[in-house]
This record gives C-alpha cells, sequence and structure tokens, in this order.
C-alpha cells in the first residue's frame, strides 16, 4: 500500500512537472504602463522635404519622395491616416502599452500598444497564433505576433499597409516586414526597430527609440473625422512632376549640407562616409529662406 | 480543397484548414453577406441571401467544382446571378459551370436550371460575334441578361448595386456594390497586384481607368483611422479598404500625368520608356515577364494619351 501510494506521488509528481514544463514561457518584464519620450532623434515631427540623409533609400524611394507634396494631406481621403505600427512610435506623444491575461491561466495572450497620433492602436499577440494569409486584409498597425528572447520581446509584423519611412514622402512598401525587440531597462524602455523592405530599402533599416516611465502621464485623446477643407477638382492627387520640385535643396542649403549626402541611400549610414561628406561640394548659403513646407 | 477564414475588423482569424496537397479555392469572409473566395482565377464574389446567391465573376473552368463546394459551405441557397465584372476568361470561364448548378426561376414547376448570368450590353457585344461568324468566347459562357445603361439595381436581401464605368480597364466592365454589407467587388478595374491591364483593343481607355477608381472610391466610406469601413474586393490581389485604393488610384493618376506630360514635350515611346516614368512604383505593381509587364502599361498608356492629343 505504501509502495502504491509512494508510486501514484512519484507519478503526480511527474505529471505536475511535465505541466510546469508544457506551459508557456512567461513575460520575464513587465511592459505595461504609460510611457512618454523625447523627440525622436531623426526630427520625424518636423522633416524637411527632401531630407533623406542616413536612409538607406534605392532610386524608386528617391523618385517617389521627390514628387511628393504635403498638400497630399489636403486631399480628403489622406486626411485621417494613423502612421503604422512602424512609424507610430516615432511620433509624438508617448505611448500606453498594457496586456490581455488569461484569466483563467494569468498568461499574457497578447500586448497592446497606443499612441497619441490618431490614437493608433496595435496588438501584438502571443499565443503563438500564426499570420494572416497574403489575401487578407493589410492594416496600419500590421499582424503581430510576440516571443520572449531572455528578457527581450521579439514582435514580428507583417501585413502592413503602404506607409512612411519619413513623413516627407520617403514611402515604405506594403511589402515590407518590421521586427522589433521592446527592452526594458528599469523605468526606461529601448524601442528597435528593423524594416526590410524589397521596394524601397537597399539595406535594413535600423532604428532606436527611447522612453521613460511616467506615472503621471496620460495620453492626449486624438481623434479624426476627414472632412472637405480645400477645394480640388474631383480625383485630383498631389505630387510634383520630376524635376519640377523646387524644395528638394532647402534642407541642404539651409544646414549648410552637400545635397548629396541629403539624397540618402546605405552610403549616408556608414561613418565612413564623412570621410566622402568632407569633399563633397557645399550648397550656396541662401539669400533668403523660401520657408518651409511641413 | 476548400479554406475558410474569416476578416475580423481588419484582423483575421483562422477557422477551418483542410488538406493542403491539391489546388485550393480560399473563403474569406469580407463582413456582411459577403464573403472573397480566392485560388480560382479572378477573385470571387460571394453574397448569400435567405433564398439566393449571387456570384460575381466565375473563376476558370477547371476550378468550378471547388468553387461550387466553397459555396455550398456558406449556403444552400440556389446561386441565382452571376454577375461578369469584364470578358475576360479568368472572371467568365466558370460561368457556365457554376450557372448550371444554380436557377434563376425559384419555385416555379418546370422552371429551366441555371443562374442568370448579367454584364454589361458591350462585354456581350465583345464576347460575340455576328451570325455565321466565330465568335471570340464560346456561346455557353455568354452572359444570360444584359444591361446597356450605367447602373442595374437588383436585391437579395440587400441591395445589389451595378454600375458600369465606360471606358476602363474595357468598355464593358462592371463593379457590384453590395449595400448593406458596405462591400464593392471592382474586378479588373482594380488589381492591387499589377498595373491596371488598359485593353485599348476591347474599349480600355487610362482616363476612363482613373474615373472609375474614382467611381469606386466616391461609395466608400472608411471607419474612424482610414481603416475598414467600406470593403473592395479587387480582380486580383488582397482583399482591400479605401486607403488602398485611393493609393492605387493616386499612382494610376501620377504615371498618367507624367506621360501625359512626356507626350505633351513631344517625346517619342522610346524617350518616354527611358525616361522610366513608372520606376518609383515598379517595385509594387510592375512585372517583366507575364501577361502584363510594365512595359506594356507605360505602351497602353502612352498610345492612348498620343491618340487623346491628335
Amino acid at each position: 500500500m505504501r509502495g502504491a501510494c509512494r508510486r501514484m506521488i512519484f507519478a503526480s509528481s511527474i505529471l505536475f512537472a511535465a505541466a510546469l514544463m508544457a506551459r508557456p514561457a512567461y513575460s520575464q518584464v513587465d511592459l505595461s504602463g504609460e510611457w512618454s519620450q523625447p523627440p525622436a532623434p531623426d526630427n520625424t515631427m518636423d522633416p524637411y522635404i527632401g531630407d533623406y540623409a542616413g536612409l538607406p533609400i534605392n532610386d524608386a524611394a528617391r523618385l517617389r519622395a521627390d514628387s511628393w507634396t504635403a498638400e497630399k494631406w489636403t486631399q480628403e481621403e489622406h486626411e485621417c491616416e494613423p502612421h503604422p505600427a512602424d512609424y507610430a512610435p516615432r511620433s509624438p506623444g508617448g505611448m500606453r502599452i498594457w496586456p490581455d491575461l488569461d484569466p483563467l491561466t494569468q498568461e499574457i495572450t497578447a500586448w497592446h500598444t497606443t499612441v497619441y497620433w490618431m490614437g493608433a492602436q496595435r496588438t501584438i499577440y502571443m499565443d503563438n497564433r500564426p499570420h494572416p494569409p497574403d489575401y487578407a486584409a493589410y492594416t496600419w498597425a500590421g499582424f503581430s505576433t510576440g516571443k520572449w528572447e531572455g528578457d527581450k520581446l521579439r514582435v514580428t509584423t507583417t501585413h502592413l499597409k503602404e506607409g512612411w519611412l519619413r513623413r516627407n514622402g520617403l514611402p515604405r512598401a506594403d511589402k515590407a516586414t518590421l521586427t522589433e525587440f521592446f527592452i526594458r531597462h528599469g523605468d526606461f524602455l529601448t524601442l528597435v526597430s528593423i524594416v526590410k523592405d524589397p521596394v524601397y530599402l537597399t539595406e535594413p533599416l535600423v532604428r532606436t527609440e527611447h522612453f521613460v516611465l511616467n506615472l503621471g502621464y496620460a495620453l492626449s485623446p486624438s481623434s479624426c473625422i476627414p472632412r472637405h477643407e480645400i477645394d480640388h477638382p474631383r480625383g485630383w492627387v498631389a505630387h510634383h512632376l520630376p524635376g519640377t520640385n523646387e524644395w528638394l535643396t532647402e534642407f541642404a542649403t539651409k544646414y549648410g549640407i552637400p545635397v548629396e549626402a541629403t539624397r540618402g541611400g546605405a552610403e549616408t549610414m556608414y561613418p565612413e562616409y564623412q570621410l566622402k561628406l568632407a569633399t563633397l561640394p557645399m550648397p550656396p548659403k541662401p539669400k533668403e529662406s523660401p520657408g518651409r513646407t511641413k | 480543397m476548400v479554406v475558410v477564414l474569416a476578416a475580423v475588423e481588419g484582423g483575421i482569424c483562422a477557422q477551418q484548414i483542410l488538406n493542403d496537397k491539391e489546388p485550393a479555392v480560399h473563403v474569406l469572409h469580407v463582413q456582411g453577406r459577403v464573403y472573397m473566395l480566392v485560388g480560382a482565377g479572378a477573385n470571387i464574389t460571394v453574397q448569400v441571401g435567405d433564398r439566393a446567391v449571387l456570384v460575381v465573376d466565375a473563376g476558370v473552368p477547371q476550378m468550378s467544382e471547388q468553387v461550387l463546394s466553397a459555396i455550398r459551405t456558406l449556403s444552400q441557397a440556389p446561386i441565382a446571378f452571376i454577375v461578369d465584372t469584364s470578358m475576360d476568361e479568368d472572371h467568365i470561364g466558370g460561368n457556365q459551370n457554376v450557372a448550371k448548378a444554380g436557377h434563376f426561376n425559384l419555385g416555379l414547376p418546370g422552371e429551366a436550371t441555371g443562374a442568370s448570368v448579367i454584364a454589361h450590353l458591350k462585354a456581350l457585344d465583345r464576347m460575340s460575334a455576328p451570325t455565321g461568324k466565330k465568335p471570340p468566347v464560346a456561346e455557353d459562357l455568354w452572359p444570360t441578361d444584359t444591361y446597356d445603361n450605367d447602373k442595374w439595381e437588383l436585391f437579395n436581401d440587400e441591395a445589389v448595386i451595378i454600375e458600369h464605368p465606360h471606358a476602363a480597364h474595357t468598355d464593358g466592365d462592371s463593379t457590384v456594390f453590395f449595400r448593406r454589407s458596405d462591400v464593392v467587388s471592382a474586378g479588373d478595374i482594380f488589381t492591387p497586384e499589377h498595373y491596371p491591364v488598359i485593353e485599348a483593343q476591347r474599349g480600355g481607355t487610362i482616363n476612363g481607368e482613373i474615373e472609375a477608381l474614382n467611381q469606386v472610391i466616391d461609395i466608400m466610406v472608411p471607419k474612424e483611422g482610414e481603416e475598414g469601413g467600406t470593403y473592395v474586393i479587387p480582380g486580383h490581389g488582397r482583399l482591400c479598404d479605401r486607403a488602398e485604393i485611393v493609393n492605387y488610384r493616386d499612382m494610376v493618376t501620377i504615371v498618367r500625368d507624367r506621360i501625359e506630360d512626356m507626350v505633351k514635350k513631344g517625346m517619342t515611346l522610346e524617350q518616354v520608356k527611358a525616361a522610366k516614368p513608372t520606376l518609383d512604383y515598379d517595385g509594387i505593381y510592375g512585372a517583366d515577364t507575364g501577361p502584363w509587364t510594365t512595359k506594356m502599361f507605360i505602351e497602353a498608356v502612352y498610345r492612348d494619351l498620343s491618340q487623346s492629343k491628335r
């Protein structure tokens, strides 16, 4: 009897251990909270027309951005576009992060984030679900799944609507994928994002964004309903014909940077480029700034 | 094989995945009564009414069995209507097979079998030929009912509005708007996987294409954040909402404007091609091989605009 009991206890222990091992790993770090941020290092809040420096873009991206005009935002259909997931954390206004919990297991089944601009929200599924097929709808947030790698949350995002690398016309295609790492160090959060875009980038674009835990912080509400603001002919599309955008050198001229460097490309990302930069002709100083277009 | 998925607020959840060995028809619930079938040639739209099923485009004939199986996972009601958005084989090839499986005259004794196949009159004109001449399309695939003005309205548990863009992909196109479900089936005027196919020999024009896209955009209303709301099922490619068809319209308009400017400057077709007026979009919509290449698109736009200039 005692032997049978010991065998039962042993078997139960094995089952209990197996059950523990079979459970998905808990998150090592709690990401939830209100996070505020300093301005983004690459001036995403207020980018200049024609500033492509430090971005590994190709000629297709360059032509698309050269053709872009801020009048696009006066097209009613574009007025209320939120930032896509790869750009949203770089917009001003901080970020809120919160989890979904399974009420029975208390495991985190998803993380949610929201940012100020247009209240853009996204979900990062933690339940190992597959990504949808390619014929499913794409969204601004894309479809994100997360997995802990040590104390870093690795997030993979597909199904992103076409967006922008920088809000001055530099495009990011819907064929792009986004990999992110959420890394918390106490009251600081670092978000590393890696965009791979086979259409507009020659190399992955790696960016970081830093946040500070702010217990007294509250996101301001932000919403948008498209409305007719400026008269345009029906079907009018804002763009510059090739070779007609007079603003492209404004940034170079104002800051005394060689125009070639502002045209971007992978080369301009690396420190060695400083050697070449020193040999490039400087633009003439402006007589009077033509003003900024945002 | 049939694979059923459901679109949920722009996201998606897998509901059923079966055998993956054979060619598959995938079923995506768009919203309301409308589903999108993928994998049978052109995208197929299925609208499920309480007493009848309406199908937009019938796909290629060799996939008809799978298409019918997919429809039967959604409803046992008879297929009453098939609407052809164009006269292309990958849209109408399954007309006969799918129509045969349905019937239009509901509940009457001795009724004729077969669904009503609807298209614009100009589509029928392009498929048929004068008596004694061989038609370009076999008679079995022709529409049984045509409309010859701009619009035809039906009701199948919701308003179904069929509209005719005049000269877009061809001059026989139709779009279908399911008003309560809030879904538009756009046919080949919207193909987010490639540049629009402008079939000049069948009445297609670049300006008609842009007008057709604007007509569809005009009836679409997005939810907050420019997402969801009205969905659009393209002729080929993924399910889209307004933001994406707007981007496509923007692209087509910008390319038209560039080539038009070059035509006005007197540039030859070779000079226009060398100037690469589509360079910034080729990675998304372009192709060097296949039935519709970037070169063919540029040629079609150039020839159309050159003729308009004269």
